[in-house]
């Protein structure tokens, strides 16, 4: 199966595999969600939306559709 | 040598770059705007060593080159503008030392623009507890650059800055990206039709378009030609750029920065996991703003009250030791009283933003919009409604503008068109002496009856916005794609020169420029007031006379004073318009009231100071203040004008109408339409008057 970022819990940790889909704001690119870069979930706000991320070292929060479009490998460890 | 250098401050938001701008300029600094558009512009005078003088400019925080918004399309068109009077000599970015990768990507941006640059890395006082190091030399060398570590806080590091400013003249030119690398032919055939032109400035013209739109290219016409890639195309290719981008920093950061995680603590996370709790989160949000609202009533009245004091004394004063005329009247019955009305504004406005700054300063205000986001989604606002929804309490015009980092079109809209709803401190003093004059005393679980109507308007406020959020998202048919992405950012403890700079330079903004509508709108209503026509006006006192031929002398004074009034040109007008507005339990002064308001909101207590200054002849002790004369003003048949159902038909009135112009223009330049503000003035003045209507009727 597919991940994407709105697959993880809260917790766990994934790496990013790709960011392709035009959906995705530039912002966010800009922000550190590449390609290879880790990417961590601090926080999931009241009614599980939107998301608190740790990506790379950049803390953003962004919300489940957009988390949506980011594929990513969870972590086995 | 007396040159001055302009000197750009450049970086992401919550990089402390203000902190830096402050630290640099002192106070030798303002606050104006660009031209044509509302964004702030912040610029100041810097002392530099060996007697030179730069002009910084604290330009908006961005996070890149990449416009998004309006704000951080200034930075791009200052820096693709050559000839601008602003275009900096010399570019300093800030960046945090705690984010340095993701800051880094703004400085190779505006590096590759030629563009001579310094780093400044902030908040170094955090490296030590962040367990980072940092090889400045290598890092200089890699970045062709020089770098200032600075550390505001504890006031380290500014006169490094200083002295690589001055040298500014030394630094190396040489990009970081060639831009060229993303697509080779693509850029080729571009250098072959401009090549005099700087490769990734003509880049960003081209795709700015996708972005953000609206840059100014007089030169740039032939570029069209090149949009032949759709734009899905030219995004993948930004992508790439901004992957190669990452690449080099990594490359950098890899030997230059160490964190050694083992030092780390981490207060983020702990504080975190109480701030956005789904119980505490809320919980503390509401004391907070509950606090809040307690500093605006309560703490702010003492002040306050001193202020209406000094200025009822100040004009009784002028009346008295100045000659007897026309201008000692205008000075104290029009400019004084006036001028009262506005600084009665400066303790609540004063609390208001230091509250709010105190909120953005430490960190707090995103959790807030990260607590929020959910439930403001199904009202069709985004969680980044909250900041201009919670400064809306302040004013509406920043806040208003506050909308600007809202992504979606139709959510940020729906936050402009509701905004105007919340309690803006300019009803502040409207609410006040109303609530004094009209809700008895007593106290209910602790606040007296007064705050909790207070607290009961501002609530009404908010709850009226954000129900007109939901019906205007049922109605709007606007299709824009959603998307949010919020920084959050690192707690701080906020600096306190950062928070009294923004408290005194918002409220004498604030100040300034209601005053001036003020000013003139009292001299126009004391103009309006001490003049009249035919002989109603300006025989009062035989008509008087010889209606009351018994009359005491005081009582006298005062009859005529009410009967100029009555048949000035005011009255005239007040009367005219009296019809409309008697089922809402106004009679004609307030009603002129209700005309001058809708200039500002804040007119209204000036305005009523003005006309019952005029209106009444007695200097009696007891009248000084506008709140006494409102309460002794009764109607023709002895009735007190300001009662239960009249007062509360006010505040409703004031609660909902529209009556600031100067948002009104706000609106429109935000919305780039007239269309917007009008349906604001017809709907929210249409609404205000049907409550004001029911209430009165109700009550009455």
């Amino acid at each position: 199966m597919q991940y994407t970022l709105a697959h993880l819990k809260k917790g766990e940790t994934a790496v990013i595999t790709d960011v392709s889909s035009t959906e995705i704001p530039l912002k966010l690119l800009e922000m550190g969600c590449l390609p290879g870069n880790t990417v961590q979930l601090l926080q999931v706000a009241p009614f599980t939306d939107p998301i608190y991320l740790n990506i790379n070292g950049s803390h953003v929060a962004i919300r489940k559709e957009t988390a949506q479009l980011i594929l990513i490998e969870k972590s086995t460890l | 040598m007396s040159k001055q250098i302009n000197v750009a401050l450049i970086g992401n938001p919550n990089t402390g770059k203000t902190s830096v701008f402050n630290a640099l300029t002192g106070l030798n600094q303002k606050v104006g705007n660009y031209p044509g558009i509302t964004v702030d512009k912040k610029e100041g005078i810097c002392k530099l060593p060996r007697g030179l003088k730069a002009h910084v400019l604290d330009l908006p925080g961005t996070y890149s080159l990449n416009a998004s918004s309006l704000d951080e399309n200034v930075v791009i068109e200052l820096l693709l503008n050559k000839n601008d009077k602003d275009f900096p000599d010399v570019a300093v970015v800030v960046t945090d030392v705690e984010n340095l990768k993701r800051n880094l990507l703004l400085f190779t941006q505006i590096k590759d623009l030629e563009i001579p640059t310094l780093l400044v890395i902030n908040m170094a006082d955090r490296m030590q507890k962040k367990g980072i190091s940092l090889d400045i030399n290598y890092l200089e060398t890699q970045l062709h650059t020089k770098i200032a570590v600075v550390s505001t806080r504890k006031n380290q590091g500014i006169d490094t800055l200083k002295e690589l400013i001055t040298n500014y003249g030394m630094l190396n030119t040489k990009p970081c990206l060639d831009i060229s690398t993303i697509d080779t032919t693509y850029f080729q055939n571009l250098k072959k039709t401009f090549s005099n032109q700087l490769l990734y400035k003509l880049w960003l013209v081209i795709t700015q378009d996708v972005n953000f739109g609206k840059i100014q290219r007089n030169d740039f016409d032939a570029l069209n030609d090149f949009k032949t890639k759709s734009n899905a195309d030219l995004k993948r290719l930004q992508q790439k750029e901004t992957i190669k981008r990452y690449q080099f920093i990594n490359n950098v950061l890899k030997k230059g920065l160490i964190v050694n995680l083992a030092n780390a603590t981490d207060l983020r996370i702990k504080l975190d996991r109480i701030l956005t709790h789904k119980i505490w989160g809320y919980l503390i949000f509401f004391v907070i703003l509950f606090l809040m609202f307690q500093a605006v009533y309560d703490w702010a009245t003492y002040p306050t009250d001193l202020i209406d004091e000094a200025f009822a004394s100040l004009a009784n004063w002028v009346k008295n030791t100045m000659p007897a005329g026309a201008f000692t009247n205008l000075l104290s019955e029009g400019i004084i009283a006036g001028i009262g009305g506005v600084m009665v504004f400066i303790p609540p406005i004063a609390f208001l933003f230091l509250f709010i700054s105190l909120l953005e300063e430490s960190g707090y205000m995103s959790r807030v919009v990260f607590l929020m986001d959910n439930i403001m989604k199904r009202f069709g606002l985004s969680g980044k409604s909250v900041v201009p929804l919670i400064s809306g309490n302040a004013c509406a015009i920043p806040a208003v503008m506050a909308a600007r980092n809202i992504e979606n079109w139709k959510e940020r809209l729906i936050t402009i068109l509701v905004t105007p709803f919340t309690t803006c401190s300019a009803r502040l003093p409207v609410y006040v002496i109303i609530i004094a004059l009209v809700i008895p005393q007593g106290t209910f679980l602790g606040m007296s009856y007064k705050a909790l109507t207070l607290m009961g308007l501002y609530i009404i406020g908010f709850l009226t916005a954000i129900i007109s959020a939901y019906i205007l998202n049922k109605v709007l048919k606007i299709k824009s794609k959603t998307y949010f992405v919020i920084e959050m950012p690192s707690y701080k403890i906020p600096l306190f020169k950062n928070v009294v700079f923004t408290v005194v330079e918002k409220t004498k903004t604030f100040v300034l420029e209601a005053g001036k509508i003020i000013l003139a709108i009292s001299i126009i209503l004391w103009v309006l007031a001490s003049n009249g026509p035919g002989d109603n006006f300006n025989n009062a006192e035989s008509i008087i006379k010889t209606e009351n031929p018994s009359i005491s002398e005081p009582e006298l004074d005062d009859k005529i004073a009410a009967h100029k009034l009555q048949y000035s040109y005011i009255g005239i007008i007040g009367r005219a318009i009296e019809p409309a507005i008697r089922p809402l339990g106004y009679d004609w002064k307030i009603g002129i009231g209700l005309v001058t308001s809708f200039a500002a909101r804040e007119v209204f207590v000036g305005t009523l100071a003005t006309i019952y200054s005029v209106g009444s002849a007695s200097d009696n002790e007891d009248e000084d203040t506008i709140k006494s004369k409102m309460a002794a003003e009764v109607h023709s048949n002895g009735t007190k004008v300001f009662t239960l159902a009249s007062g509360i038909s006010l505040l409703l009135f004031y609660a909902f109408a529209m009556q600031c112009m100067s948002t009104l223009a706000i609106v429109k330049r935000e919305t780039n339409s007239w269309k917007w503000p009008i349906l604001q003035l017809v709907v929210m003045s249409s609404f205000a008057y049907i409550t004001a209507l029911i209430a009165f009727q109700f009550l009455k």
